[in-house]
């Protein structure tokens, strides 16, 4: 697909597809971290009465509560940035090492026309990580790969019993800038 | 009272409870005193039992107790805001404060210095915040279970540790167990 499709509107309402995928999977927590590229994901979760949603201080805090919810009977998923998949390190051993489910959603930077050089160093090791932790990866690169593959994501975290992360590339999201 | 008093005292109060457990000696003490399929052990990843805590009380309604040690809160400080902002009646946080990290050889923490945690669970919002001396610790959780309110208690208690055996069980076969708890 052509760079300047994801410019339009159309192409920017993956989250859509994603939040399809999420009442289809049965799930009910969603933990999130303020972040640009799910604010219309976090806003729907929000405003819908099937998903509770708790916002977080921290990424790993994410993985403790979503542990707790599972050991409730209640599906949950993470949603967070790349940067934010380094703070959850240790904490993805409690995933592993008890075998909770665990799904997360991952708003790539640091990949395409990143303006903050910081951001580079978690975006390029953001798999690497994942998959050392024991996460099975995907990675959408267009809106088409979206649906699919957050059904997916879903579907190896809750039916497989494991750790699943569906990597949404930089290219979904549009330019970020600091206003400049 | 050390710590291992303060958990031996509680066994008759949560002993037929959902008690999500600290990681090290905590456990180990808990796991050789009262060893119960309502405890969910954290074997490992210092800090946030009181997050698993919460996300277990937030999606169903048996209480849960929630025991954190000083030093793994003071790793996840701000794990309290979101406890004090979610908030739900049936969740208890019992802090144990012995001011010290003694899983790994009594060394001091903040909470035994300077810092308030009971100060810092107010501050984060939590409304229902008791610091209690650790003799006091069993009547102020059993206090607690019969509110329906969120509750954070500090109890205060002396460093200081006991010979206990590690747990061996597998952490899949506790995560299962304690699951088949919370349905029951």
């Amino acid at each position: 697909m052509p760079d300047e499709v994801f410019g339009v509107s159309s192409a920017l309402e993956w989250w859509k597809l994603i939040f399809g995928a999420f009442k289809a999977a049965r799930v009910s927590q969603v933990a999130y971290v303020p972040d640009a590229g799910h604010t219309c994901l976090i806003e729907a979760c929000i405003l819908d009465a099937e998903f509770h949603a708790i916002a977080l201080t921290t990424e790993e805090e994410g993985v403790a509560v979503l542990a707790g919810a599972w050991l409730g009977g209640q599906r949950g998923v993470l949603l967070t940035q790349s940067s934010g998949i380094g703070n959850c390190i240790n904490m993805f051993s409690l995933a592993q090492t008890c075998r909770f489910p665990l799904a997360l959603f991952v708003t790539m930077r640091g990949q395409w026309h990143e303006f903050n050089p910081w951001q580079v160093p978690m975006g390029k090791s953001t798999d690497i990580h994942l998959t050392a932790a024991g996460f099975q990866t995907m990675t959408a690169n267009s809106p088409d790969d979206v649906g699919p593959m957050a059904t997916a994501t879903l579907d190896q975290a809750f039916s497989g019993g494991g750790m699943a992360a569906l990597l949404l590339h930089q290219r979904l999201m549009p330019v970020k800038t600091f206003g400049t | 009272m050390i710590r291992s008093d303060v958990l031996k005292s509680l066994i008759p109060v949560i002993s037929d409870q959902l008690v999500v457990c600290n990681i090290g000696l905590p456990s180990q003490e808990l796991f050789m005193f009262d060893d119960q399929p309502s405890n969910f052990y954290m074997l490992g990843t210092m800090g946030l039992s009181s997050s698993i805590g919460l996300g277990l009380a937030l999606v169903q309604p048996k209480k849960v107790i929630a025991i954190d040690g000083d030093g793994s809160v003071l790793t996840n400080l701000a794990s309290l805001s979101t406890i004090a902002n979610n908030d739900c009646g049936n969740y208890i946080l019992l802090i144990i404060d012995n001011g010290s990290y003694g899983s790994t050889g009594d060394q001091p923490t903040y909470a035994g210095r300077k810092t308030s945690l009971a100060a810092v669970a107010k501050a984060c919002g939590c409304e229902n915040v008791v610091e209690c001396d650790a003799v006091e610790t069993a009547a102020t959780v059993k206090a607690a279970l019969d509110a329906d309110q969120m509750t954070v208690i500090i109890a205060k208690c002396q460093s200081g540790n006991i010979d206990v055996p590690v747990i061996e069980m597998n952490p899949v076969m506790i995560r299962e167990r304690f699951m088949a708890e919370v349905r029951r």
